[in-house]
């Protein structure tokens, strides 16, 4: 090797390349499109068949689609106007019939629900005595409204802080704003909360936490189980404060899927957290019992669970007894969203090092505070992808209560489609119903992605 | 054995510890008697007795596995002993929280892996446990952080996360989040074990005026330029058992044990 060097290998740059644009074929849209879709011969051809799938798909759906029968009344009538236009094709006239859509979106989104409950003094369902005070379907549109302030905190970044109240106190708002009533009964499940909190306050001071939070459980239960009762009548009959109340077998459409949905995903992050910590607690009782749950509660279909909500209860609860019909639905959809959410956060859990307890350890937080302050955040943070499927497949699955008679938007899908004004049509109505669905569900999909960005600081 | 100098590999040059500024007191600061711990049925720590004077330096060292880390971690109950007994700080270790939790906070701890929380930023890392332990208010946490994050020479990083920072930078700001809790006693577990030299001396560095600051401090660590400029005295441990205790000097010049002597002469590479 050593002395055969024909040349020097000793090389000095006498002057420095200036920076030059890449050529145009690799920048751009003509880039892109070369680097993603013809990038060899086989993805060309790849390329080429999909464009003509598409179009060819796109070419029977879109004209079906722009239909002009908005203002139809009835099926006939669609058919009329698409005859008329001579849009008929081998099996009858082809084109949507979108006039079921505008007579009965009201329906979709309502269900039966009164438009203009307002005071018990108002007749239910008729326009109140100076009429336009109100919008119809007042209540249930500013309970959704509501509820966007009340998520706002969760939502966005630096929100307001006395936002935090508000969402502290909507949950005990809604169900009021939806269902009516006194005052007083949302006022008492607040106390019930309030009464547990003092007790666990004074009993985890003076002896210990595990026996504050027995003990506030069982004060909360006794308060909403037996007292509450009581108290709300006397208060009611002294002050009446009230709006009319509506009745569950009116809600229905969307309205009811969301409120299923949003409150069994609300109840079930909580539920699920506590859960998982309990799957992983030291204390045997504890960690059986959780396992217990959260094994029975995956091991059965959610359909079974509604069928014990809706029917078997009855035959176990005292006769007579008013146990709310979506009120038992609500119950075991967060149940079974809860077991669900439990795994995921475990999974979330099991991906922190151990290293991150011990630090807070040796910091000197106890337990909850090293959970709320360390380990949560984090965990959380690991398993949102999870949580939002498990969210987006709890409020698919309110589609569920259908079968067991409640009138979600499926349910009135069917009643919708045993009118004789709309007898026959189908995919304009599932088609409505699974675009608003998408709608929801996207819009999940999509924000869980915006937080995981906005969450991230490890900069890997 | 050859020239000491060879131990001096990662110690900070512009920086020599000043052993005048260093004192020891008569005040027993940790006191552990015939204390015994099994993982299982394996007897990890075979009756540890060890005194801990204030200010004092203790350099920990031993083969891997010997149970320098469960040592050190028992005196913050990270790990429980099952017998025998440790005071730390006059009060004795027992399962009653309140105890540990007050042991606690008044000894500091950093990790091999500096432990730091990702989702934090670095000046909130050093204010979580004085602002939700010690009840301090948040502008008073931050001013006491962010004197700490001065003193170990990062105060420009206080509103990055702990993702952007360099090992030896991170390891640092796990120095300032432990004294922001004013700990009376630091216990060091590798805390440069996982570091480039260039960034070992940094942390060497904040550790050295830490100790001319009269912290009592318990290292485990190979570093031995540390053991022989800093400590007062060094342990060898081995199979769980403290094997060999001397001034630094003597451990090095003159060991007794063979364990020791075999130890020493492969940590310098002969
Ligand atoms: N959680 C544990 N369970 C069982 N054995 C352990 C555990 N932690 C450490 N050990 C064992 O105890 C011994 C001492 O470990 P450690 O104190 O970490 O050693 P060192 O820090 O000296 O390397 C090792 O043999 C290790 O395998
Ligand atoms: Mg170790």
């Amino acid at each position: 090797m050593s002395g055969t060097h024909a040349h020097t290998v000793a090389y000095v740059r006498e002057s420095m390349l200036p920076e030059q644009a890449p050529p145009a074929t690799e920048v751009g849209i003509i880039g892109w499109g070369k680097a993603n879709l013809f990038s060899g011969w086989f993805n060309s051809i790849v390329t080429i068949l999909s464009l003509a799938a598409i179009y060819l798909i796109l070419a029977a759906i879109l004209p079906w689609i722009f239909s002009p029968t908005w203002n139809a009344t009835s099926l006939n009538e669609c058919r009329e106007i698409l005859a008329g236009l001579g849009r008929e094709g081998e099996h009858g006239v082809s084109g949507a019939c979108w006039g079921v859509i505008r007579d009965r979106w009201l329906q979709l989104m309502f269900g039966f629900y009164p438009p203009y409950p307002i005071t018990p003094d108002v007749n239910i369902g008729e326009a109140p005595v100076g009429s336009g005070v109100w919008p119809a379907y007042f209540r249930p549109i500013l309970t959704f409204v509501l509820l966007i302030v009340a998520l706002a905190p969760v939502l966005f970044e630096h929100p307001p802080r006395k936002l935090l109240y508000f969402t502290a106190i909507y949950p005990f708002l809604m169900p009021w704003l939806l269902w009516g009533g006194t005052i007083w009964s949302p006022l008492s499940v607040l106390a019930g909360f309030v009464i547990a909190f003092l007790v666990f306050r004074f009993v985890s001071t003076s002896y210990s936490s595990l026996l504050g939070i027995i003990l506030a459980v069982v004060a909360a239960l006794v308060w909403w189980m037996v007292l509450s009762g009581y108290v709300v009548d006397a208060l009611d009959s002294i002050l009446p404060v009230g709006i009319a109340s509506v009745d569950s077998r009116s809600f229905g459409g969307f309205m009811l899927s969301i409120t299923i949905g949003v409150v069994a995903i609300g109840c079930s992050l909580p539920i699920g957290i506590v859960l998982a910590l309990g799957r992983q607690s030291d204390l045997l009782i504890v960690k059986a019992l959780c396992v217990g749950f959260i094994e029975f509660i995956r091991g059965v279909p959610l359909i079974t669970l509604l069928f014990v909500a809706s029917v078997l209860l009855n035959i176990f609860l005292p006769p007579g007894t008013n146990f709310d019909i979506i009120l038992r639905v609500i119950i075991m959809v967060t149940l079974f969203a809860s077991a669900y959410m439990a795994e995921v956060i475990r999974g979330g859990l099991a991906a922190l090092p151990k290293g991150q307890y011990e630090a807070a350890d040796a910091l000197g937080l106890d337990y909850w505070k090293s959970q709320q302050l360390v380990i949560m955040p984090q965990a959380l943070k690991i398993s949102i992808p999870g949580i939002v499927s498990t969210f987006i497949g709890v409020f698919k699955d309110t589609t569920l209560v259908s079968i067991i008679g409640l009138l979600d938007p499926l349910g009135l899908s069917n009643a919708i489609r045993a009118d004789a004004a709309w007898n026959g049509i189908v995919w304009e109505i599932y088609g409505f119903i699974a675009l608003l669905f998408f709608v929801f569900c996207f819009s999940m999909s999509r924000y869980s992605m915006y937080l995981e960005r906005r969450l991230q600081t490890d900069h890997r | 054995m050859s020239t000491m100098a060879e131990y001096d590999d990662h110690m900070p040059e512009d920086h020599i510890p000043d052993r005048s500024k260093m004192r020891v007191s008569d005040e027993v600061a940790i006191q552990i008697n015939d204390m015994n711990k099994w993982y299982g049925t394996f007897h990890v720590l075979r009756d540890i007795n060890l005194t801990v004077y204030r200010g004092e330096r203790i350099v920990i060292c031993g083969p891997s596995g010997s149970g320098k880390s469960t040592l050190i971690r028992c005196i913050n109950r990270l790990e429980e002993h099952q017998q025998g007994k440790i005071v730390v700080d006059g009060t004795e270790l027992t399962s009653d929280l309140k105890n540990i939790d007050k042991i606690r906070s008044e000894v500091g701890m950093c990790f091999q892996h500096f432990n730091l929380f990702p989702h934090l930023t670095i000046l909130e890392n050093c204010t979580l446990a004085p602002i939700w332990v010690r009840k301090t208010p948040k502008k008073e946490a931050d001013e006491t952080a962010m004197h700490f994050l001065r003193k170990v020479k990062i105060p420009e990083q206080a509103n990055k996360y702990p993702g952007q920072l360099s090992g030896g930078q991170q390891q640092r700001v796990a120095i300032a989040r432990s004294l922001c809790m004013k700990p009376r006693i630091m216990l060091f577990d590798e805390p440069t074990s996982a570091l480039d030299p260039e960034m070992i001396k940094e942390v060497l560095d904040t550790m050295i005026e830490l100790a001319e600051e009269g912290m009592t401090m318990i290292c485990v660590t190979h570093e031995m330029g540390f053991a022989r400029q800093v400590a007062n005295r060094v342990i060898f441990m081995d199979q769980g058992q403290i094997v060999e205790q001397n001034e630094p000097e003597k451990f090095f010049m003159d060991p007794q044990n063979d364990r020791t002597k075999l130890f020493l002469s492969q940590i310098l590479g002969h």
